[in-house]
């Protein structure tokens, strides 16, 4: 139970310190938001008035908690830009940002999990060579470029896709699958051949063990003894590798996003940063750090369910 | 035996990628052979004799830019890890030799940080700061600092307790000269190897804000903004996106590969 308060407690903390930063940096920017709004040649009045309506003229840490009330409401004020609630904004980019993230983490886990025991049954033999030099070069491919390549090669030379051609998934949802799958296999496919890579030194160090040698001595098969014994202690460390795996493929989408046209939370920071629609950036920078956050922490608990020990540290 | 030749295969693989690399960014400083913002009539031209990289959808000579802008992001990505590691090695030393409050409080801002993914930082930084060649230093820069400091701070745990920092106790040396004399040297080979994943890390970070338009900006080149250009071309000119694109991934690969062997 203590182990459960100390976490939530280290959460919100770190939370409240992410909306703090956030909060600062945006203060630090010269000038001010009515001016920048209104343009140069805006009479006193006019951005007075200004300043009153976006509550500019009161005190910072007033502003502050004004700003975190709203934040955990939901309620992050009205974009510059759109003249929209933000959070509305915001719950428009979901879809595609969240499919692509899930699309993503499912090839991840099915396709790297039985790839990385593979590898571990024979060190050093032929499907392990390959797969290592495989995995060590797609590692050096940023996603983004490999997006290119996609869009290249079954995009425009194959035309398995239409190039900008996102579907909601409200409209077409096998649609949607259709065209998130590549976007999604730009993302996934680095983080693969790292979770290969990560899964193989697992299970390598788990073979070492004496309880492999005893499963071994009882007569299993060697499929059994991976599948059944070892793939679930090597799993543990794999659980926080995977919780890493996740923040980076939700910052990866905001430059995957970009390379496919698509719709999401990413595009909706990027278009803001350009525009200095600062509302936008503020809400969008809380919402992907928090879900970060939360996705560790979930991860942590986790790994502590499945592996007691942690527990006692 | 079988095991340590592969090895050394890898090792040299990797050096020999990396000093390609460096050969065309450190010549890029100086020269090219054309001028890399000289635009001409030979548009979207496919690799020849002329042009072996090709020519983009101005004109301009590929092969001089991805060398000129290879020599940006280089120039960029060694500056940035500069930063980490000076900010970083003088911020873990500190807190690691002394710990304390100081210590707690810093760790605590410093997991705070790291929780932000390395692009979404970078881009907030970009959004209050500006974009640019020097912002984008900056920016990346301060966000190195942290993962250098960690590394250190843990090192410096470790080795403050080892007998021969107690003997240089003894024998009357400062903390000052305790922390960067004796024990300094001792975290090279953690510090190397967090350098070339630094430099893999800044390489990508700075290829991907330019491609996003918030690094560096035009007519400059850099490998990242030359992507995001060859992208509207892709079916008429492939080789635009391929030179920059495979020079990213030959520097990424051939420097993990290094730091791979360091091990």
């Amino acid at each position: 139970m203590r182990y459960y308060v100390k976490k939530i407690v280290s959460l919100i903390m770190v939370l409240f310190l992410i909306m703090l930063l956030t909060f600062i940096a945006f203060q630090v920017i010269p000038g001010d938001g009515a001016i920048s709004r209104l343009g140069v040649d805006a009479t006193d009045e006019e951005v007075e008035a200004l300043r009153e309506a976006l509550g500019l003229n009161r005190s910072l840490p007033e502003r502050f908690f004004s700003f975190l009330g709203g934040a955990v409401h939901g309620d992050f004020g009205k974009s510059y830009q759109y003249s929209k609630p933000v959070s509305e904004l915001l719950t428009a980019r979901l879809p595609a940002t969240v499919g692509l993230a899930a699309i993503s983490i499912i090839l991840i886990l099915v396709i790297s999990v039985p790839l990385g025991l593979l590898c571990s049954r024979k060190e050093g033999g032929a499907a392990d060579r390959a797969v290592t030099i495989l995995t060590q070069t797609l590692m050096a491919v940023p996603a983004f470029f490999l997006g290119i390549i996609i869009t290249l090669v079954f995009g425009l030379i194959l035309k398995w896709f239409q190039i900008g051609g996102y579907i909601d998934p409200k409209v077409n949802f096998t649609g949607f699958l259709q065209y998130m799958i590549f976007p999604a296999a730009a993302v996934a496919v680095p983080k693969i051949a790292m979770t290969v890579k990560f899964l193989k030194t697992s299970v390598l160090r788990e073979l070492k063990l004496d309880y492999v040698r005893t499963a071994r001595s009882k007569g299993n098969t060697e499929r059994v003894v991976l599948w059944r014994h070892v793939l679930k202690n090597a799993l543990i460390p794999v659980i926080t590798f995977m919780g890493m795996v996740i923040a980076d493929v939700l910052a990866g989408s905001i430059v995957i996003e970009q390379v496919f046209n698509l719709p999401g939370v990413g595009r909706l920071l990027v278009v803001a940063i350009g525009n200095r629609d600062y509302p936008v950036v503020e809400a969008v920078v809380v919402y992907i750090a928090a879900v970060v956050l939360i996705v560790n922490f979930i991860v942590d608990l986790l790994y502590q369910k499945v592996d007691p020990r942690v527990r006692m540290r | 035996m079988k095991k340590q030749n592969q090895k050394n295969w890898s090792l040299i693989f990797g050096i020999v990628l990396v000093s390609i690399v460096c050969v065309f960014a450190f010549v890029g400083l100086f020269w090219t052979p054309y001028e890399p913002t000289a635009m001409s009539i030979l548009k979207n031209k496919p690799p020849s004799f002329a042009h072996p990289f090709g020519t983009d959808n101005l004109g301009r000579d590929i092969l001089s830019r991805v060398m000129d802008g290879a020599s940006t992001t280089f120039l960029i990505s060694v500056i940035t890890v500069t930063i980490g590691l000076v900010a970083g090695t003088v911020v873990g030393a500190f807190t690691g030799y002394y710990g304390g409050i100081i210590d707690e409080l810093l760790m605590r801002l410093n997991d705070t940080l790291t929780s932000f993914p390395s692009i979404l930082l970078a881009l907030v930084f970009v959004s209050v700061i500006g974009t640019g060649k020097y912002n984008i230093i900056l920016a990346l820069g301060v966000i190195f600092i942290p993962s250098f400091a960690r590394v250190v701070r843990s090192e410096y745990i470790v080795q403050k307790e080892l007998d021969y920092v107690r003997n240089a106790k003894l024998l009357g040396a400062g903390d000052l000269r305790i922390m960067f004399v004796h024990i300094l040297p001792n975290t090279k080979p953690i510090l190397l190897s967090s350098l070339t994943i630094g430099f893999n890390n800044a390489i990508l970070a700075e290829a991907g804000m330019s491609y996003l338009s918030l690094g560096v900006q035009p007519p400059d080149a850099s490998l990242g903004e030359m992507l995001s250009n060859a992208q509207t071309y892709l079916l008429n000119a492939p080789w635009f996106a391929l030179a920059p694109g495979l020079m990213i991934v030959f520097t990424v690969l051939g420097f993990s590969l290094i730091s791979e062997n360091l091990k």
